[in-house]
């Protein structure tokens, strides 16, 4: 059944950070804009897609099958259909993964898939207590019961839920995701000053990549007040080992070594490829870019989730035999600068290797020449649904701008999953 | 008991509540309107119906268009004598009184356009309901044609909604939404078409007393009412004198004075119908009317084809032009890609539509969203090669013109159409550079695009009919109207425009004040004086427009040159003829208007026309007069440039309108 899956073409929005109050764009503006300006390059009208599908952590309560919702905003019209799927920080690469697997099946031939998030819209709840009271004032009927009502609300009730401190906290083990950081930090003895120069790092490769112009498969937006939104703008020129060092741990306060500086920022943006089959290429006569050659999705303890690139991507090494050195690049999403380190530690312990992966030694050091060459997430943030779709789609742009084959993208998920593809780039 | 009807259908038998449903269908039209038969029919069904009442009756439309779309303007043309007009009247007043007068309850089912006698039948039911629907649109426009709501409108609309928001609707001629017409109390419910019909059966059986005005509305439409009627006279008084426009004035007397009873006036009275006959006003604008229709119908499919129906536009240039044009494609629901060399130029576009989409969207945040989709950025022109039609807006310049089609014509789609917003290069120059000539058309918008309804069409000497056919149908389908022109300098609009005011600016020369110029012809009948005109499309562009209309032989006027020279270019830079301060020209008082001056000034624009139709810039006079009033808001109750003779006596000579003088100005 399994034919090859080749991507078409690619685009997402610039990376917008967070300011402390609602972005500029919703999430199904932030996936419109960039799916619709996709859209009109192609060969084919986007009524010809055979589906839409969209990665979203968090979709605001008007848009829940955010999907649908950008396909039909996007001009597919009403007989494409669009879904949405959930994964947290995967979810852009779980559309593309449910993309393959359609297609694969035979079920489509031509898909959009991507993912979103606008983090800076992440909705301020009621407490449950503030809900049970409401529900108490609703049902109230005579002014004897409301009084009674007025006379058990507390001020406290009003404090609201922040939603996305919820998002980032794992349910199981009821850690802050940066705490699962700290976690790692611990076992593989990562140091503060590890961490913050792979942020510098970060940052550093972003303003050298915005500068050569290797960002180009960014969309500009407009607002409505005529603003242009044009670059990920999180990416800090100041960035410096002694900056960082003045910030205050962030997940486990005054003794932790995670910062809101090492970690990756919170962040609105969407990112989307355009995958087919080989059916598809000859019927539309398109020329693709590349080929998602493999993928796969691990499990492993939830306190460790920084930990789910090794997992995922190990298996993938293995099944076409390669080292972790025989890919040309590799993007791995920094959440944590923790994180990612402790995944380059973990491949280079033998005991990590023997005992969680089963393998018979270590696999080695990873060249970090070869890895995030344009910086991560630490420097232009993390919308979490969408990251997974940047990865692979940013994967692509680098091998295909050096000239070099194989790379693969990965990802860690909240909650002790790994999310791993294998691209191609094709001449 | 069957009668056959022509027009409508009267079902009663199979409704178990005992409603009898009429089905207005106006045999071999697609639209409802009140001609004679139709109104002889309906007598018919009243007296049927009062030899058998029924429990209640409901009025609706068998057409998908609307409801009814008013009278039969045609009949009007017809009417050759005050008593004509006065048996017509008649005709309309006593059958709704009648229909109002029926002792079973009734109600009208409003879906879709609801005009002019529609909505006065309408009134004389006892409910009203309307369908919630962007299509539906309730209006009393008689006085758009320069005549009066006379079946019942002026009577009944006051005693239903209050005086003034009556008095607005019938003075002004504007529509009004289904939600606004239920927050008025015009309609009694507004529902979605899924329910109407429930609704009706549930309304006109419900014994539901008919809406009644509050006391103080009461008041305002009894014994209160000078006090209304002094405050509308002022608000029609700002906008239209009763030389002109007899009929705004008449509505408000007829409503004072005479219960809205156009028969009650006497036949020597100034609001009589016998006056409004009289004046020329009326038969002027009727005709404007057709000549609208007549432009409408430009563009339409010749049945094979079917209608040109685009959906995706490319705009090249997002500019001022270009980015508005762009807009009004969004809105009318294409999708449209916008063009300019970086994203930066194009994001002022974007606000521009999105300040747009807001005005004229205002009930609906979804669809402004919806049109804010459409429009997208297109810095790379991506967009070319899948266009149905492409539109050039960049700056006039004949190199960088014939290079971009030679580029867009290798990207578009063979069956694109092609087109350019030039005003003043030629067409044919620019199609040169194309492999295929014939392929590019001119589509040529008037500033400000959103509120300018006319659009020029042209064609070059080669152009493909084909292609024009499609530009002009392209035109309809964002709501404007075509006018199919000629390439010849300045086209219709600026090549009438430019001597108009060039002569305005020569008396400027002479020393009339710039207030006194534009008072003589505001008070001509003019939208807005020529100088204060030139001050809006800026004095640059006035110069370099008549440079490349006359030749730069042509001797500019002095004051322009000298105002141009200290850098004032009128409204955009604050200063031109006029200081200009939030958008307004700061004008002092104008002196008395010298007797002629208005003449004189619109001497050579009448000039030009005529020069148009012997050139064949335009097919024939009705098309030169259609494109002159909606082009240049030339005074609509004239009837045109060409329909219009002043009664000053004075001949007009060519000497007047020199065509080979100067600086002109180019209103687009």
């Amino acid at each position: 059944m399994s034919g090859s899956i080749y991507i078409i073409d690619g685009a997402r929005t610039p990376f917008l950070k967070a300011k402390n109050a609602p972005g500029p764009f919703a999430a199904s503006d932030l996936a419109t804009a960039a799916g619709a300006a996709l859209l009109m390059r192609q060969r084919f009208a986007p009524d010809q897609l055979d589906e839409v599908i969209l990665g979203c952590a968090s979709p605001s309560p008007d848009e829940v099958n955010i999907g649908r919702v950008v396909a039909l905003r996007m001009g597919c019209g009403h007989k494409v259909p669009g879904w949405t799927v959930m994964r947290n920080c995967a979810s852009g690469m779980q559309a593309l993964d449910s993309a393959i697997a359609n297609i694969q099946a035979g079920r489509s031939d031509l898909v959009m898939a991507g993912g979103v998030d606008a983090l800076s819209r992440a909705p301020l709840l009621f407490s449950d207590a503030m809900v049970r009271w409401l529900s108490g004032w609703y049902a109230a009927k005579t002014a004897g019961q409301k009084f009674a009502a007025i006379r058990q609300f507390r001020p406290t009730y009003l404090a609201p839920v922040i939603g996305i401190m919820k998002g980032l906290t794992d349910p199981i083990v009821g850690q802050l995701m940066g705490q699962t950081a700290e976690n790692l930090a611990h076992r593989f003895d990562i140091s503060r000053t590890d961490m913050d120069a792979f942020a510098v790092q970060s940052h550093r490769r972003v303003l050298a990549a915005q500068e050569r112009g290797h960002f180009d498969e960014i969309v500009p937006l407009i607002d409505r007040d005529g603003t242009v939104y044009k670059d990920d703008d999180g990416v800090r020129r100041d960035s410096s080992i002694e900056n960082l060092a003045k910030l205050k741990p962030f997940f486990d306060r005054k003794y932790g070594r995670v910062t809101a500086g090492n970690s990756s920022q919170i962040t609105d943006g969407a990112a989307w490829l355009i995958l087919a089959s080989e059916t598809a290429v000859a019927r539309h006569g398109l020329t693709p870019l590349g080929r998602i050659v493999d993928s796969q999705w691990a499990g492993l303890d939830p306190a460790q989730m920084g930990l789910g690139p090794v997992h995922a991507a190990t298996p993938i090494l293995q099944r076409h035999g390669l080292g972790v050195n025989d890919l040309d690049a590799w993007e791995i999403n920094e959440a944590f600068a923790a994180q990612v380190i402790a995944c380059l530690r973990a491949w280079d312990d033998a005991d990590y290797c023997r005992d969680e992966l089963g393998l018979g030694g270590a696999l080695g050091r990873l060249d970090e020449a070869r890895l995030n060459i344009d910086g991560g997430a630490i420097a232009q943030g993390h919308p979490v649904g969408a990251s997974g779709a940047r990865i692979v789609l940013h994967l692509l742009n680098v091998l295909r701008r050096g000239g070099l084959k194989r790379g693969i993208a990965s990802i860690c998920i909240g909650g002790g999953q790994g999310g791993a593809m294998l691209v191609e780039a094709l001449p | 008991m069957s009668i056959n009807y022509r027009h409508l259908s009267l079902v009663r038998k199979h409704d178990p509540d005992g409603i009898a449903w009429l089905y207005l269908d106006r045999a071999q039209s697609t639209t409802n309107t009140l001609s004679r038969d139709m109104l002889d029919e309906l007598a018919g069904v009243f007296a049927a119906l009062e030899a058998n009442p029924p429990k209640g009756l409901v009025i609706a439309s068998a057409k998908p268009a609307g409801f009814i779309a008013g009278a039969d303007i045609e009949e009007f043309t017809r009417i050759d004598s005050p008593q004509a007009a006065r048996d017509l009247v008649e005709r309309g007043w006593e059958l709704f009184n009648w229909l109002a007068r029926l002792k079973f309850p009734t109600l009208a089912l409003i879906r879709g356009h609801c005009m002019g006698g529609g909505l006065e039948l309408a009134l004389a039911c006892r409910y009203r309901i309307v369908v919630d629907e962007p299509g539906t649109k309730l209006a009393l426009p008689e006085v758009m044609l320069g005549i009066v709501p006379a079946w019942g409108g002026m009577m009944r609309l006051p005693a239903l909604i209050g005086p003034a928001a009556a008095l607005d609707l019938m003075l002004t001629g504007k529509s009004v939404d289904a939600r606004r017409a239920k927050a008025l109390g015009l309609a009694d419910e507004c529902v979605p078409p899924r329910v109407m019909e429930n609704a009706a059966r549930m309304l006109v059986g419900s014994g539901q007393r008919p809406r009644a005005l509050p006391l103080m509305q009461k008041l305002l439409n009894g014994p209160l009412k000078a006090v209304v009627a002094a405050s509308a006279r002022k608000q029609v008084a700002a906008k239209a004198r009763r030389e002109h426009y007899p009929a705004p004035y008449a509505i408000l007397e007829i409503w004072q004075k005479f219960g809205g009873n156009a028969l009650a006036v006497p036949a020597g009275h100034p609001a009589s119908l016998e006056a409004i006959f009289r004046s020329p006003t009326a038969k002027n604008l009727v005709r404007v009317f057709f000549l609208q229709e007549r432009l409408k119908g430009f563009g339409k499919g010749d049945g094979k084809s079917g209608d040109f129906a685009p959906r995706h536009v490319h705009v090249v240039g997002a500019g001022v032009m270009g980015g508005d044009i762009a807009a009004l494609c969004a809105l009318s629901g294409m999708t449209v890609t916008l063009q300019d060399q970086s994203v930066e130029r194009i994001a002022p576009a974007i606000a521009r539509a999105a300040k747009l989409f807001e005005r004229k969207l205002k009930h609906d945040a979804r669809q402004v969203r919806f049109a804010l989709d459409r429009l997208i950025p297109d810095p790379q022109g991506h967009g070319v090669a899948g266009a149905d039609l492409i539109i050039e807006a960049i700056f006039e310049n004949l190199d960088a013109k014939r290079t971009l089609f030679a580029d867009l014509e290798r990207r578009a789609r063979p069956d694109a159409v092609l087109a350019t917003n030039t005003s003043s290069l030629r067409i044919e120059d620019i199609a040169g550079a194309l492999a295929e000539p014939r392929r590019l058309v001119g589509i040529h918008f008037f500033n400000p695009v959103a509120l300018m309804p006319l659009v020029e069409v042209v064609r070059g000497e080669v152009s493909d009919a084909e292609a024009l056919r499609r530009a002009a149908a392209f035109v309809r389908r964002i709501d404007k109207l075509p006018l199919p022109v000629k390439s010849a300098p300045g086209f219709l609009v600026n090549a009438v425009l430019g001597p108009y005011m060039l002569e305005a600016l020569r008396c400027v020369d002479e020393g009339i004040a710039p207030e006194t110029v534009d008072a003589a012809l505001v008070a001509f009948g003019m939208p807005m004086g020529p100088v204060e005109l030139v001050d809006t499309v800026g004095l640059d562009i006035a110069v370099a427009a008549g440079k490349a209309l006359a030749g730069s032989a042509a001797q500019p006027p002095k004051r322009l040159m000298e105002l141009v020279a200290a850098g004032h270019l009128g409204r955009k830079t604050g200063q031109g003829y006029y200081r200009w301060a939030d958008g307004k020209a700061q004008k002092a008082a104008a002196a008395a208007v010298p007797a002629g001056l208005a003449d004189r000034i619109v001497a050579p624009l009448l000039a030009a026309t005529r020069r148009c139709v012997e050139q064949g810039v335009v097919a024939d006079a009705d098309l030169a007069d259609a494109g002159v009033i909606f082009g240049t808001g030339f005074a609509p109750f004239t009837g045109g440039p060409l329909s219009y003779s002043p009664d000053s006596g004075k001949t007009m000579t060519d000497e007047l309108s020199r065509p080979s003088d100067g600086a002109m100005v180019n209103a687009g």
